[in-house]
C-alpha cells in the first residue's frame, strides 16, 4: 500500500493490540480433558490425604489439663488461693515409649492474646534495645509504661506484664528412685526473635542498662534475672519472654515450653514408666473461664498432629473421583454436542 | 502606573462588571489612546484576548485540585475513615497506616489531572503566541503582535490562509465588492466557504479615521447569531449581522487580506463559549452501581453492628478483668456498651475496603482504555475523510451494549446527502430524464461504484447520448461499455485535480434540452426573454448561496484532495485522454440535426474574464441540495459563474454572460422554509424575485390553477419515487413596491429588537403572489450498507425509528430500500386530521393486535408491524390522553416511520419512548434538526456528513457512515458492556471475599477488630497485587469474538434490558464470596486450632491462598487469554510474593503492632503452608468452577458465567 502519510493521519494503527486481536488461547474445557483431569486431580489429592493422615496418626499426644477447677483436680487447692509459687504436682504413667524428639508445652484455653489493644501493648523499638525507649516507653504500652511512682517499666506494655509465670519440672519414677527429666531451653523460640528482632542493650553487666526502670507489676523478677543459671538468657532475649511475646492467634492455644533433652535414657523419646510433672502454680486463669494443660508432643513434617488436613484432602480427593464419573456416564449417555 | 487610590479602584471595578454585564456594549477604536495608561483605556473592561482554559495555577494546584477532588463523594467516605482512626478510642490501625490508600488515589488523581491541565496550558501557550497584524498609530501600520496581546477596540488585519484571533467585525477587505470568505471548520467542521461582508464598505479604509461607535450585545455562544450597529458621528446607524462577523478560529479563505474590529476578545469569543469540553452523562450501569454499592453500605453495617453486638456479648461474659484486657490508663475498664459503641466505628475502618472505593477509579480507567480501543478500531476509520470515531462523551461506552431502541434520522443518516437531480417539472410538463437515470444506475454496478472520477472539463455532454429516449437501452450497454474501456486503458499522468465525483453530473434530458436550445437559438433572452423555461433554470442557478471559487485558488484541505483518495487502486485513475475516448465516436451523428450546434460547452467567451470557463469551477454549497440545482442549471448550458453580494453572473446557453444585480437575498429559514433572492434583469431592468421552497408552501401561491395541478401531481410521483421535492417560482416587482420594501427591510436590518421577527416579516411582505415555474425532484441516495446495518440491528432485538422531515410517500419509499418496511409487513398509515379519528385508528389497531395474539393460531408467528405516522398525527397521537394508547401500539410494532415532524418533535418522541417504556435509546443524525433528539436520547450519535457539524457537536459518539452503527454497537457495545458488567461484579467479589477473612477472624479474638494480616499488606493487596487484573479483564476480555457477534446479532440480547449486570449476578457473586472467604478462613482454622501458631503466621496462608483464589477466580471469568493476560496474572502473583518476602526481610520493627519480619519466608519453608493454600484454593473454586464449566462443556460456552450462576440459583 503505497500511502501518504499526510493524507490519512488519523488512520488508526492497525496493529493486532489495538484492533484487539491479539492471538488468545481459549480454555475451553472438553469432557475429553476435564474428566481425565478430575480424575488425576482426585487421585493426587487422595494421595496427599493418605499420607497426612498416616502422618498425623503417627503423632503421639499426651494432654494433662492442671487448672484444678474440680475439686479432684491435684492443683485445685493451688488455683483456689491466690498464693505466689503454690506449688502442686501430676503424675502419668507411659505405658510404652513416647517417640523423640519429643516437645513439652503448655497450653491455655479461653486467652485472647490476640484481643486488638494487647497485641499493641509493646514498644518494640524498646525490644530492640534502644536505651531511650528504655526511660520512656511509648504510650502504646499504656497503662504498662509507669508504675504508680512514675518510673519507667522495662519491658512495658501489657503483653510482657502477663507473661505465662508457671514453672514445670518434670521427674520419672524407675523403681523407686526419682531422676529428673533433663529440660532442653534452648532454642524454643524462633530463631529470627533470639537474633534479630529482640535485642539487649549493649551495656555490661545487663543490669546497668535497668537502672532507674522497675519490673513489670506482675512480674516476681526483673528482666535481666529471669535465668539465673544462664546469663545469655536474661532481658530481652529469654526464650520463655520470646515465646510468649509471640502472640498466639487463636484463643486456645500451646506454646513450647522446653524440649526433653534427647541423651541419656531419653534418646529416643521418653520411655514407659511413671512420671511427675512438679508444677509451680502462679498464673491465675479460672477467673476468666479459662483453662491450663500441660502437653508433650512429638512433630512430623506436617508439624504437630491434625487430622483436618488430611481428611479434607481424602474428601474433596474422593469428589472429584465421584464427579468425573458421574460426568463419565452424563457424557457417555448424551453425548455432548461440542464433542463431534 | 501612577498610584490610585483604593476607592477609585473599586469604582473602577465595579463600573467595569457594569460594564461587562450591560446587554448593550459600546466599543470606540483604541487608537486615539495608543500609548496611554491602562486606566484611561475606553475598553479595559473587557477581557484580553490572551485565554486560559487551565484549571489551576502552578502554586494553588495542591489545595484547588484537593478541594476539586473532595467534591466527590467516595473521596470524602475515605476522609471520614482517616479522621475515625486519628481517634484514640477508635483507631484500628496506626492513624499513618489510614493515610495511604487515599494519598494513592487522591495523588493518582491529581497526577492526571495535572498532566491533563499540563496539556491545555501549552495549547493556550501555543495559540497565545500566533502572530498576528494589529494596527499601531505610531507606526502608522500593521505590527506583528501575537494573539495574546490583541484587545477589543483593536483594528486587526488577516491574510489569507491565517487563522482569525478574536471576533472581528469585518471593516475591509481586499476584495472590491467587500467580501471576505471563511472556513468555519474549526469551529463548527464545516468546510464550505461562508461570505462575511464588509460594514461600511469604504474602499479605501483606514483605521485612523474610523471615528464610530460599536454598538453590540453582549457575548453569547450563538455561532449564527449577531447583533450589533456602528453609529458614525453623525448619528448614523449601520447595521451589522453575523454576515459581517469574522469568528475566532476560522481561516481566511480566497481573500487577499481583510481588516476587523475586535468586538470580543478571549473567553469572550463565540468560539470559546461554545468550547464546553467533554460532557459527562451517567451510564445506566452506573446507575445500577450505586445501588449495589448501597447495599454493600447496608452489609457493612450489618457486619460492623454485628462486630459491634458480638464485643458487647464478650465483654459481658467475662467476670473479671482477664490479663489480656487492657485497661485504659484510668486504670479502669470502660463500661462494655461504651467500648462496643467504639468498636463498632472501629469496625468500619477494619472493613473499609467492603465499599470499592478504588473501582471508581478502575472504571475510569478502564473507560478510558475502552475508549481508546473504539476510536483505533480501524473498521470505524473513514478513509474519505479520514477521520475516526470520536467520543466526545467519555463515560458512557457500556451504554452502547444496552440500546433497545434506535432514532434515526433519515437525510444523511440513512441516505448519504448527496443530491442528485434526477426530474423535474416545468409549466405542467414532465422531464423524466430517464438518460441520467441510466447512467446512476450504471453507476450503482459494483465495478462502477469504485469511485471513478470523471473530469469535467472534456465532457460535451449533450452529445453522447441520443435524444430519443427509446434508444436508452442501447445506449446504455454501449455507454457502460465504452466505460469499463476507459478505466482500463487510463493512464496515471493524469491532472484530475478538481473535478467532481460523477454524483454532480446530469445528463440532460434529451427533450428539454433540445427545447432550451431552442428557445436559446433564438435572438435569445431580448425576444424571449418571458420564457418560462429560462426562468427556471435561471432561478436554478440563481437562487441560493452557492459561493463559486477558482480551481487555480489554493485551499489548505487536508482531506479532500481527490487525487490522494484514490491512488490506491490503479484503474479508477482516469487521464483526461481517457475521457475523450470516452465518448463512442459514433454517437453525435444525430445530434447534430437536432440543431445542438450552438450549445458548445466551449462559446466564444463574451466576458472580459477569460479564466471563468466553466471547466475549473468550483461550488462551495451550504446545502447539497443547493449544489445539485445549481450542477443541473450547468448541465443545460445555465453556468453560474460568480457571485459576490451584489451580482450573479450567469452565462447562458448561448453563451452569453448575464450580470444579475443582487439587490437582496431572504435567506432560508425553517418557518418560512423558503428562500428568494431579489435580482435586477441586467436587460430587462426588471426587478425579478427568484423563490424555491417546500412544495406546499409554494403551491398555495400558484397562479394557473392547471399548472399547480398538474405540478402538485408530479410532485407527489416523486415524493412516491423516494425523490426530495422542490417547487420553483419568480415574481417581477415593481420598482415603487421594491423601494418601498427596501426601505422596511433596512431598518428591520439594523433592528435590535425583535430583529428576526421583522426580517422575516418583510420576507413573507415580499413573497406573495409569486408565479408557479416548476419543480425539481432530487434524489437522496442510501449510504452503503443500511439494509445490511438495519437488517443486522433487528436482529439484534433493536427497534428502528425513523424520524424524518419528509413526506410520508419519500419516507416510505426509503424505509422499504433500507429494509425497515418488508413487503409481508403490515403496514399501519396514521394520518389524522381530527383528535377522534387518531384515537379511532389507535383503539382498533391495538383491538386487533390483541385479537392476533390472543388467537391460539398466531402463537408461533408474530405479524410484523410497522406503523407510518406523519407529524400532525403524531402531535395528536403524543397528547396526553392518547399517550398510553400510542406507547401500547408503537410496543408492537417492529419499526416506525415518522414524517414530517419537527426537531422538537423527534426530541419529544424520544423522551416518551425513554421515559414509558423505560428503555435505552439511542438516536443518530447528522443535522442541526437532529440536535434536540440526540441531547434527549441516552446515547446521541452523530454522522459527520454533509449538513455541518452541528449534530456532532451535541452528540456523545460521531461516526462518518451509518454502517459503523453496526459495529459499534454489536462488537464494541457488547464489549464494553459485559467487560465493566463482569469487572464490576468482580470488584464486589474481591472486596467481599478479602475483607471477610477479617470478619470471621472476629469471631475468634473477642471482636476486638484485630486484623491477623499485616497492615501493609493489606493495604498492598488492594492497591498493587490484585489490582491491575480486573482492570486488563475490563479492558481486554473478549467473551466473544467480534466475528461472531458481527454474525450473530442475536448474542446482543445478552446486554439489553438488565443485562448481565443484574441483581442476581450481584448477589450471587457475594454469595459466592461469603463461601469463599468461609474456605479460606477456615481451612487455616482447623489446620492450626489448638498448635502453637503465632498471628501473623496464621494469617500468611490466608493471605496467600486469598491471592491465589481471587486470581484464579478471574481466570475462569477470562474467556480468552493473550499474552498479556498471562503477563499481568503471573506478574501479580510474582509481585505478591516479591513484595511480601522483601517486606518481610526488612522491616524488623518498622510497623509496631505487626511484625511481619520472617514469616512468609519461614511459612514457605513449611510444606503445611502449600498444602492449606492448595486445599483452600480449590475447595473455594469448585463450585463455580463446575457450574460454569460444566455448562459451558455443553456447549453453551458463548454466554458467560454470572449469567448461569443467575438460571443456576433460580432453579433451586
Amino acid at each position: 500500500m503505497v500511502k501518504q502519510e499526510s493524507e490519512s493521519a488519523n488512520r488508526p494503527d492497525n496493529t493486532a493490540f489495538t484492533q484487539q486481536r491479539l492471538p488468545a488461547w481459549q480454555p475451553i474445557l472438553s469432557a475429553g480433558i476435564v474428566i481425565p483431569g478430575f480424575v488425576l486431580i482426585g487421585l493426587a489429592f487422595i494421595g496427599i490425604g493418605v499420607a497426612l493422615l498416616v502422618t498425623s496418626r503417627s503423632i503421639q499426644v499426651l494432654e494433662l489439663d492442671y487448672t484444678g477447677d474440680s475439686n479432684g483436680s491435684p492443683c485445685s487447692s493451688c488455683s483456689q488461693s491466690d498464693i505466689a509459687n503454690c506449688k502442686c504436682s501430676l503424675n502419668f504413667t507411659l505405658t510404652t515409649l513416647f517417640q523423640g524428639p519429643v516437645f513439652f508445652y503448655y497450653g491455655l484455653s479461653n486467652y485472647f492474646q490476640n484481643y486488638r489493644r494487647y497485641g499493641a501493648s509493646k514498644d518494640d523499638n524498646q525490644l530492640y534495645g534502644d536505651l531511650s525507649s528504655f526511660t520512656s516507653p511509648s504510650s502504646s504500652c499504656s497503662p504498662y509504661n509507669y508504675d504508680s511512682s512514675k518510673k519507667p517499666i522495662v519491658p512495658c506494655g501489657s503483653i510482657a506484664n502477663s507473661m505465662f509465670n508457671d514453672t514445670f519440672t518434670l521427674t520419672r519414677t524407675v523403681s523407686g528412685t526419682t531422676n529428673n527429666v533433663t529440660l532442653d531451653g534452648k532454642g524454643i523460640a524462633w530463631w529470627t526473635d533470639y537474633n534479630i528482632k529482640y535485642r539487649n542493650p549493649s551495656v555490661t553487666p545487663l543490669k546497668n542498662a535497668f537502672n532507674g526502670t522497675v519490673k513489670p507489676i506482675n512480674w516476681a523478677k526483673p528482666a535481666y534475672e529471669l535465668d539465673a543459671s544462664d546469663r545469655s538468657n536474661n532481658g530481652f532475649v529469654n526464650q520463655d519472654f520470646l515465646v510468649w511475646m509471640r502472640r498466639a492467634a487463636l484463643p486456645n492455644f500451646r506454646k513450647l515450653y522446653r524440649r526433653i533433652d534427647a541423651s541419656g535414657d531419653y534418646q529416643k523419646g521418653l520411655p514407659a514408666g511413671n512420671y511427675t510433672i512438679d508444677i509451680t502454680y502462679n498464673y491465675p486463669v479460672r477467673a476468666f473461664n479459662g483453662a491450663k494443660k500441660i502437653v508433650f508432643s512429638n512433630v512430623s513434617w506436617m508439624g504437630g498432629s491434625n487430622e483436618f488436613l488430611g481428611i479434607a484432602y481424602l474428601v474433596i480427593g474422593s469428589l472429584c473421583v465421584v464427579m468425573s464419573v458421574v460426568m463419565l456416564i452424563v457424557y457417555a449417555k448424551f453425548k455432548f454436542p461440542d464433542e463431534e | 502606573m501612577t498610584w490610585r487610590s483604593p476607592l477609585a479602584l473599586v469604582r473602577d471595578a465595579l463600573r467595569g462588571q457594569r460594564a461587562r454585564e450591560n446587554e448593550l456594549r459600546s466599543l470606540e477604536s483604541n487608537l486615539p489612546y495608543e500609548g496611554l495608561e491602562k486606566g484611561k483605556q475606553p475598553n479595559r473592561y473587557f477581557p484580553s484576548n490572551a485565554i486560559k482554559t487551565t484549571k489551576y495555577s502552578l502554586l494553588f494546584f495542591i489545595p484547588m485540585n484537593l478541594y476539586e477532588q473532595f467534591h466527590r463523594l467516595a473521596n470524602l467516605y475515605f476522609v471520614g475513615l482517616v479522621i475515625l482512626n486519628f481517634i484514640p478510642e477508635v483507631n484500628a490501625f496506626q492513624p499513618e497506616i489510614a493515610l495511604i490508600p487515599i494519598c494513592v488515589i487522591l495523588s493518582l488523581t491529581a497526577m492526571k489531572d495535572a498532566w491533563e491541565d499540563f496539556r491545555r496550558y501549552q495549547s493556550d501557550r501555543k495559540l497565545n503566541n500566533m502572530p498576528c497584524f494589529i494596527y499601531s498609530r505610531k507606526e502608522k501600520q500593521f505590527v506583528e503582535r501575537h494573539w495574546k496581546d490583541v484587545r477589543v477596540g483593536d483594528f486587526v488585519k488577516v491574510v489569507c490562509n491565517e487563522i482569525i484571533p478574536a471576533d472581528l467585525l469585518l471593516l475591509y477587505t481586499s476584495d472590491p465588492n467587500g467580501v471576505c470568505h471563511i472556513e468555519t471548520a474549526n469551529l463548527d467542521g464545516e468546510t464550505n466557504l461562508k461570505q462575511r461582508t464588509a460594514v461600511s464598505g469604504h474602499p479605501e479604509f483606514e483605521p485612523e479615521s474610523f471615528n464610530g461607535i460599536l454598538v453590540c450585545e453582549k457575548p453569547n455562544n450563538n455561532l449564527n447569531h449577531f447583533k450589533g450597529y456602528v453609529e458614525k458621528p453623525d448619528k448614523q446607524k449601520v447595521g451589522a449581522g453575523i454576515e459581517s462577523l469574522l469568528l475566532r478560529g476560522c481561516t481566511v479563505r480566497n481573500t487577499d487580506h481583510a481588516v476587523g474590529f475586535v468586538v470580543y476578545a478571549g473567553r469572550e469569543t463565540k468560539s470559546m463559549l461554545n468550547n464546553s469540553g467533554p460532557r459527562y452523562k451517567r451510564s445506566k450501569l452506573e446507575r445500577r452501581l450505586n445501588i449495589d454499592v448501597l447495599f454493600c453500605v447496608i452489609l457493612l453495617f450489618t457486619m460492623c453492628l454485628i462486630g459491634a453486638l458480638g464485643h458487647y456479648l464478650w465483654l459481658n461474659a467475662m467476670p473479671v478483668v482477664p490479663p489480656y484486657l487492657v485497661p485504659p490508663t484510668s486504670g479502669q475498664l470502660d463500661r462494655p456498651s461504651l467500648t462496643s459503641f467504639y468498636m463498632f466505628f472501629t469496625m468500619i475502618i477494619l472493613l473499609q475496603i467492603l465499599i470499592p472505593i478504588s473501582l471508581y477509579v478502575s472504571i475510569e480507567l478502564v473507560k478510558i482504555g475502552q475508549i481508546f480501543f473504539i476510536t483505533n478500531d480501524i473498521d470505524l476509520y473513514d478513509e474519505e475523510t479520514d477521520s475516526r470515531i470520536q467520543c466526545k462523551a467519555l463515560n458512557i461506552t457500556e451504554d452502547l451494549g444496552q440500546i433497545e431502541y434506535i432514532f434515526s434520522d433519515k437525510t444523511g443518516t440513512l441516505t448519504e446527502n448527496k443530491m442528485v437531480f434526477r426530474r423535474c417539472s416545468i409549466m405542467g410538463t414532465e422531464y423524466p430524464h430517464k438518460e441520467n437515470a441510466i447512467r446512476l444506475a450504471v453507476l450503482d454496478e459494483p465495478e462502477a461504484e469504485e469511485e471513478v472520477i470523471f473530469n469535467q472539463h472534456a465532457q460535451p455532454l449533450p452529445t453522447r447520448w441520443s435524444l430519443d429516449s427509446e434508444e436508452a437501452n442501447v445506449e446504455d450497454t454501449h455507454g457502460h461499455g465504452s466505460r469499463r474501456r476507459s478505466k482500463v486503458t487510463g493512464n496515471a499522468q493524469s491532472d484530475v485535480a478538481f473535478s467532481s465525483p460523477l454524483e454532480t453530473e446530469v445528463v440532460p434530458d434529451g427533450k428539454l434540452f433540445q427545447k432550451i436550445s431552442r428557445t436559446s437559438s433564438g435572438s435569445l433572452s431580448h425576444s424571449q426573454k418571458t420564457d418560462a423555461y429560462l426562468d427556471f433554470f435561471l432561478a436554478l442557478a440563481i437562487c441560493n448561496t452557492v459561493v463559486v471559487s477558482m480551481a487555480t485558488t489554493k485551499r489548505r484541505r487536508v482531506s479532500v484532495s481527490p487525487q490522494a483518495k484514490h491512488t490506491n487502486t490503479p484503474l479508477e485513475t482516469l487521464s483526461k485522454d481517457s475521457e475523450e475516448n470516452f465518448q463512442p465516436s459514433g454517437q453525435t451523428e444525430g445530434v447534430d440535426t437536432t440543431g445542438l450546434q450552438p450549445c458548445s460547452p466551449h462559446p466564444p467567451s463574451l466576458s472580459d474574464e477569460p479564466a471563468l470557463t466553466s471547466d475549473n469551477l468550483r461550488y462551495e454549497a451550504e446545502s447539497p441540495d443547493e449544489a445539485a440545482l445549481v450542477y443541473a442549471a450547468k448541465a443545460y448550458g445555465f453556468t453560474l459563474l460568480s457571485r459576490t453580494p451584489d451580482s450573479v453572473s450567469v452565462r447562458l446557453p448561448s453563451g452569453e454572460v448575464l450580470d444579475f444585480e443582487v439587490l437582496d437575498t431572504l435567506t432560508f429559514d425553517s418557518n418560512r422554509k423558503r428562500m428568494s433572492v431579489l435580482v435586477r434583469h441586467p436587460i430587462t431592468k426588471e426587478y425579478v424575485l427568484y423563490t424555491k421552497g417546500y412544495a406546499s408552501i409554494l403551491t398555495g401561491h400558484g397562479n394557473k390553477k392547471n399548472i399547480a395541478t398538474v405540478t402538485q401531481r408530479h410532485l407527489d410521483c416523486y415524493a412516491k419515487e423516494g425523490l426530495r421535492t422542490l417547487c420553483i417560482a419568480k415574481k417581477v416587482v415593481s420598482e415603487a413596491v421594491y423601494k418601498r420594501w427596501s426601505v422596511d427591510r433596512k431598518n428591520a436590518m439594523a433592528a435590535i429588537e425583535n430583529r428576526e421577527r421583522l426580517v422575516m416579516d418583510t420576507a413573507v411582505q415580499l413573497e406573495k403572489n409569486l408565479t408557479l415555474l416548476g419543480a425539481t425532484g432530487i434524489e437522496d441516495r442510501l449510504q452503503e450498507n443500511v439494509p445490511d446495518t438495519i437488517q443486522a440491528l433487528r436482529e439484534a432485538g433493536i427497534k428502528v425509528w425513523v424520524l424524518t422531515g419528509d413526506k410520508p410517500e419519500t419516507a416510505v419509499n426509503i424505509g422499504y430500500a433500507c429494509g425497515l418496511l418488508e413487503d409481508e409487513d403490515l403496514v399501519i398509515n396514521m394520518a389524522a386530521v381530527f383528535q377522534i379519528t387518531c384515537t379511532n385508528i389507535l383503539d382498533c389497531t391495538l383491538e386487533e393486535v390483541r385479537r392476533y395474539n390472543a388467537d391460539p393460531r398466531n402463537v408461533d408467528t408474530t405479524q410484523n408491524m410497522s406503523l407510518v405516522i406523519d407529524g400532525l398525527t403524531l402531535d395528536k397521537a403524543l397528547s396526553p390522553d392518547l399517550l398510553d394508547r400510542f406507547v401500547a401500539l408503537v410496543k408492537h410494532c417492529r419499526a416506525v416511520l415518522c414524517c414530517r415532524v419537527t426537531p422538537l418533535q423527534k426530541s419529544r418522541v424520544v423522551k416518551v419512548i425513554r421515559e414509558k417504556l423505560k428503555v435505552m435509546t439511542l438516536a443518530v443524525g447528522d443535522g442541526a434538526n437532529d440536535v434536540n433528539m440526540i441531547q434527549a436520547a441516552d446515547i446521541g450519535i452523530g454522522i459527520s456528513g454533509q449538513e455541518g457539524m452541528q449534530a456532532v457537536m451535541a452528540s456523545d459518539f460521531a461516526i462518518s457512515h451509518f454502517k459503523h452503527l453496526k459495529k459499534l454497537l454489536l462488537v464494541h457495545g457488547h464489549w464494553c458492556y459485559t467487560r465493566l458488567a463482569n469487572m464490576i461484579i468482580y470488584f464486589f467479589y474481591k472486596n467481599v471475599a478479602y475483607v471477610n477473612l477479617l470478619f470471621w477472624y472476629q469471631f475468634f479474638c473477642g471482636f476486638s477488630a484485630t486484623a491477623m494480616i499485616d497492615y501493609w499488606l493489606m493495604i498492598f493487596f488492594n492497591l498493587f497485587f490484585t489490582s491491575v487484573p480486573p482492570i486488563m479483564f475490563g479492558l481486554m476480555d473478549k467473551d466473544i469474538s467480534a466475528e461472531m457477534l458481527l454474525g450473530v446479532p442475536e448474542l446482543y440480547k445478552t446486554g439489553q434490558g438488565e443485562g448481565d449486570y443484574r441483581f442476581t449476578t450481584f448477589w450471587v457473586s457475594i454469595l459466592d464470596a461469603f463461601y469463599q472467604s468461609l474456605v479460606c478462613f477456615f481451612v487455616p482454622y482447623f489446620v492450626y486450632q489448638d498448635s502453637d501458631i503465632d498471628m501473623f503466621t496464621f494469617g500468611t496462608p490466608m493471605n496467600t491462598s486469598a491471592l491465589f483464589i481471587i486470581l484464579m477466580h478471574l481466570s475462569i471469568e477470562i474467556k480468552s487469554w493473550t499474552v498479556v493476560h498471562w503477563i499481568i496474572m503471573l506478574g501479580s502473583v510474582a509481585l505478591y510474593f516479591i513484595v511480601t518476602l522483601a517486606y518481610s526481610a526488612v522491616c524488623v520493627t518498622c510497623n509496631p503492632p505487626s511484625n511481619p519480619y520472617w514469616i512468609l519466608q519461614s511459612q514457605m519453608e513449611d510444606p503445611m503452608f502449600y498444602l492449606i493454600c492448595i486445599l483452600s484454593t480449590v475447595v473455594a473454586l469448585l463450585p463455580r468452577y463446575r457450574v460454569c464449566h460444566s455448562l459451558s462443556s455443553v456447549g453453551l460456552k458463548i454466554f458467560n458465567c454470572p449469567e448461569f450462576w443467575g438460571v443456576f440459583v433460580s432453579t433451586f
